[in-house]
Formats: structure tokens, sequence, C-alpha cells
């Protein structure tokens, strides 16, 4: 069955509206792009759709409360909310270094949590 | 009393770039006064990624785009107080700042940068009738909580306003388990960054209202819901299309304003529409040796843009200090003309150029095909085809020396003309 998706690119800030036409997951046509970079877009929003990761992990013994961590790379798209559900059960303890593995191969993505701040140790609750 | 070369009001992105290169163009004695307990500023707990794109080349998050800087200021001998609070500046370039460790403290600066950067409009400053219960938050407040104390402020939110941060807010309030009813946006198109409005909002399936607002806040200790209508072209509520959303969490993204408490009581002048200090092409004010940059001179939509400005500053403030800071006898004035809201710098006090000078403007209307144009005593000296300028982006125009240096007059006018401004062939 034919199937049409709508886009809006966010390569330029054209925001071209794109329109993107498959049968069974194969890409039949794309049109509203203004250029090429724009059918990339949606072509791979479509077929493998990524997202960085970014949240906050709590802190043991630290200056502050959490520490802010991301992925490596995008990771899947629709696996953002697992992931965020596998990094709930996670804490860490100060000191943390900005780039320091957090959670390594994170639902077997190939894709690691790093931090992504200097985290010295203190005792948050003076700061609160 | 303390004595320093230059003195930085504020560790945000722009004191850490201003005081970097301050640095890097030989000035000894640089104090960064900064009111938080740490450097980075409102970076430190915007965790989302997207940052240094320009400046680094990849996309960081908040807090490794401040590290960054830090780490380099670490490096250099530039002085640093935290948990400090300047209470006051003059036009003398005196500073009084308090805090715990010294008490009351006498700075006196050859040169201050301003980068106190800017602050939300609240729900004061829109006039959001009803009820005042607790649970109502802007959209910076919210993301403090989250981010850097580890507290989520509400379950079941409505977001007033789609600047970035109030749609950022959405993505974070849902990947956190909060529910977001919905995003109001009283203007017909969306504030911020149209990946913002797909990657935080539309990903989520996160509904968004334009032309939308809340007209009554109801809740008697927390807030138990608020009404939304829809507005007219006039952004007038229409009665007949209110309803009643229950929610205990109202968050607001209705715009920034740039922190200008101490500009003002160093009496420097200031532009009514961008709320920050006018400023010449080194980002001095009207006040000798005081400079500013970034968002206490107008709200920046990226952070990049920020630092590249405060090295603007900090080389002022060095060139100040040294006495190479050429003036001409009557300065160029710069004017916002059609679909121009306002332009920074408003005013150009040098004399010879040899570097560009970058203008940042922002229209009032999205416009599609036009041309920014730059007159200068009519004579057209600058022309840039742009494909859509939208008032959430900031356009830049770097003017280059050899076109600064033809320039006669005493006044710049920047127009973003429309197509049907153009001759038809």
């Amino acid at each position: 069955m034919k199937r049409s998706h709508n886009f809006t690119c966010i390569v330029c800030p054209m925001s071209c509206q794109i329109e993107l036409i498959e049968e069974d997951d194969k890409i039949l046509e794309v049109r509203g792009n203004g250029c090429k970079r724009g059918e990339e877009y949606v072509t791979e929003e479509f077929t493998n759709p990524v997202r960085m990761l970014t949240t906050t992990i709590p802190v043991q013994e630290g200056r502050i409360a959490m520490l802010p961590v991301r992925s490596e790379r995008p990771v899947p798209k629709n696996l953002l909310r697992r992931c965020m559900k596998e990094l709930s059960k996670v804490r860490v303890k100060a000191p943390v270094r900005c780039g320091d593995m957090i959670y390594e191969n994170i639902l077997d993505t190939g894709v690691s949590i790093i931090s992504s701040r200097d985290l010295s140790i203190g005792n948050c609750s003076e700061v609160r | 009393m303390i004595e320093v070369d230059v003195a930085i009001i504020g560790g945000g992105p722009a004191g850490l770039a201003s005081a970097m290169k301050a640095c890097e163009e030989g000035v000894k004695d640089i104090l960064i006064i900064e009111r938080g307990m740490e450097l980075g500023g409102i970076l430190l707990q915007c965790i989302h990624d997207g940052f240094g794109t320009f400046i680094f080349e990849e996309t960081l998050t908040g807090p490794e785009y401040a590290q960054r800087y830090i780490d380099e200021v670490k490096k250099t001998g530039i002085n640093v107080k935290l948990n400090t609070m300047v209470l006051e500046i003059d036009s003398a370039k005196r500073i009084i700042a308090v805090n715990q460790e010294d008490g009351l403290l006498e700075i006196e600066a050859k040169a201050i940068i301003l980068s106190m950067g800017c602050r939300e409009r609240t729900r004061a400053q829109i006039l959001i009738p009803g009820d005042r219960p607790s649970g109502i938050y802007t959209a910076g407040v919210a993301q403090r909580y989250i981010n850097i104390e580890g507290v989520i402020p509400g379950k079941k939110v409505v977001i007033l306003g789609s600047g970035d941060i109030g749609m950022i807010m959405a993505r974070r309030f849902t990947l956190e388990g909060a529910e977001v009813e919905g995003v109001y946006e009283v203007m017909s198109n969306p504030g911020g960054l149209t990946r913002n409005v797909v990657q935080c909002v539309e990903d989520y399936e996160i509904p968004l209202h334009l032309s939308h607002t809340i007209t009554n806040i109801r809740g008697r200790r927390r807030v138990e819901g608020v009404t939304v209508a829809k507005v007219d072209s006039e952004m007038r509520p229409i009665k007949d299309t209110e309803r009643f959303v229950p929610c205990d969490t109202v968050i607001l993204s209705v715009g920034l304003i740039p922190e200008n408490e101490l500009s003002k009581s160093a009496d420097v002048g200031m532009d009514p529409i961008t709320n920050g200090p006018i400023v010449d092409e080194q980002m001095q004010t009207s006040v000798p040796g005081i400079f500013a940059c970034g968002n206490v001179v107008h709200v920046h939509d990226l952070v990049d843009d920020v630092s590249k400005v405060a090295e603007v500053a900090g080389k002022g403030a060095a060139g100040y200090i040294d006495g190479k800071l050429k003036k001409r006898r009557s300065p160029i004035k710069v004017r916002a003309g059609r679909n121009v809201k306002y332009v920074v710098p408003q005013i150009i006090h040098g004399e010879k150029f040899d570097e560009d000078i970058r203008f940042y403007l922002r229209v009032k209307e999205i416009e599609k095909s036009v041309k920014t144009v730059v007159l200068a005593d009519g004579e057209r000296i600058f022309e840039k085809k742009i494909k859509i300028v939208k008032p959430p982006e900031m356009v830049k125009l770097d003017i280059s020396p050899d076109i600064l240096n033809r320039i006669t007059g005493d006044e710049l006018i920047i127009d973003v003309e429309g197509e049907e401004d153009e001759e038809k062939p």
C-alpha cells in the first residue's frame, strides 16, 4: 500500500514541507524539497531517524545534585524512552570528568553514555 | 580598594570569551566577578546539545561548551571571584560588590565588560489573570530544578510560549515522565527554531497550539488548571473558544529581557528596542571604557554568536586600556530600516577599518527571497540575497573594511527588501 509521510526539513532556515511517498517501506517519491539536502534529510528521517540523548544522572557527594550526560553519538529515535528508563537506575559518585563513560553500550546500540561536565566533590545540600 | 585592568561582570559565555580575548591581547590583570557558585552561567543548565557548531564545528551540550572555556580560563592568570554579587557600578568604573568571604568589595577598573546576560519575562509582565497558586514557573527556572537540582516541578504541564527554552522543556518534562498537555503560542508562528519544533515537540507528539493563549489560571494552593483560548488577528482572546485544561504546572517561555540594572547605575545609554546598551563596533557603550557583550546587549539565538561578539568586547577593552581606540569626530549612526526591528552595533566610532564589522539584525516579519541592503548617504554600499528571514533567526551581515572605509556621511540604514521592491525583469 502506498503511504504518504510529511516532514518539516530542518537542514536550513527555509523549513521546506516535504512529502515522502513509500510503498512497503520502499521510497517512491520525495516532493516539496527545495534542494538535494532536503531529500537526504527525509530519507534518513524515514529509514533511520536518530537523535542525541541528553539527560541527567543523580550524583553522590557532588558539588551539585545532578550530572548532565549525553550519548556519544545519536541513538535511534524510537529507543529514546527506553534509554531513559535504563538510565533511571544509574547513580554516579563524584568526582567525574567531562567525557567519562557513565553507561556502556546502552541497549546494545553500540553507543555509550558519557558525562558532559567536570563535577567535583562537594556537599550539594549547601547549594540548595 | 582593589585595582584591576579589566573587570568582567558575569562569568557566563560572554564573560568567559571576553576574558580570554582580553588576556590574549596582553591585558595582565583581569577579574571575572560571578554571582553563581561556578563559572559557565546559564549554559550549565542547558544540558541539551546543539551548542558550538560554528565555534568548535561540532555539536556540544551547554555544560561541555562552558567547560571548554572554563578549562582555557584556568590555564591563564585570569582571576575569578565566585559567589560574588555586584551591587553597583558607576561611570568612573568603580564597582561595589559583596560576598561572604571578603564582605564588601570596592573595585576600580580601567575598563569594565558588562556580561550579565538576560532574565526571563514572568507572569507579571504578560498579565495573565487568575489565582496565584504555586506551580507557575518560567521555563529557565524549571530547567534549573530538573537539570541541576534534580527535582521535577510537576506532573501535568501546560507550556505558554514556544520560545526555544519552552520547547526544550516540553521535551525534558516528557522524557522525565511528566505529561505535557500542550504548548500554546499567541503568535501565528512558533517563537523558536524549527529544529526545536521538530525535535522537541513533534517528536513527542506534543500538541502545539498556535494563535492561542492562557486567559486564566485557576488553583487554590496549587495550580488546578488553566483556561486557554484562540486569539484573533489582533491577539485578542476569542471568548467562545475558551476551554479549561486541567494541569498542575504552568511553564512560561514568553521572552527574555537583557539584565541591565547595573548598566543603568553606570549611566550607560540604552536602546529602547533591544533593552540593552547602545554599543559601537568595539562593543563599547556610551560610557568610555565600559563595554558590553552577549545577551545583556540583545538576546542572541546562538551561544556561538555570543562568544564571537564577546571577543570583540575583550579586544576593545584591551585596546581602550592601551589608548589604541581611535574615535572619529562624529559617529556614524546605524538605523534599522524596512522590516528590521533592530541592528547591533547601533553606532560606528572607528576612523579607519582593517577588519570586518559584523552587524546583527532581527527582522520584524517572515519574508522570503529578500535582499539585505546597506545604504550610506542614499548609496547602496552593500547587498546580500537571503532566501528567507524569520524573527527567531538573527541575520548576520559581515561588512568588509574596503566597504567600511568608503562610508561618507554620518548615517547607515539597513533595509530588508522584499521581492516586490525589486525591479522585475
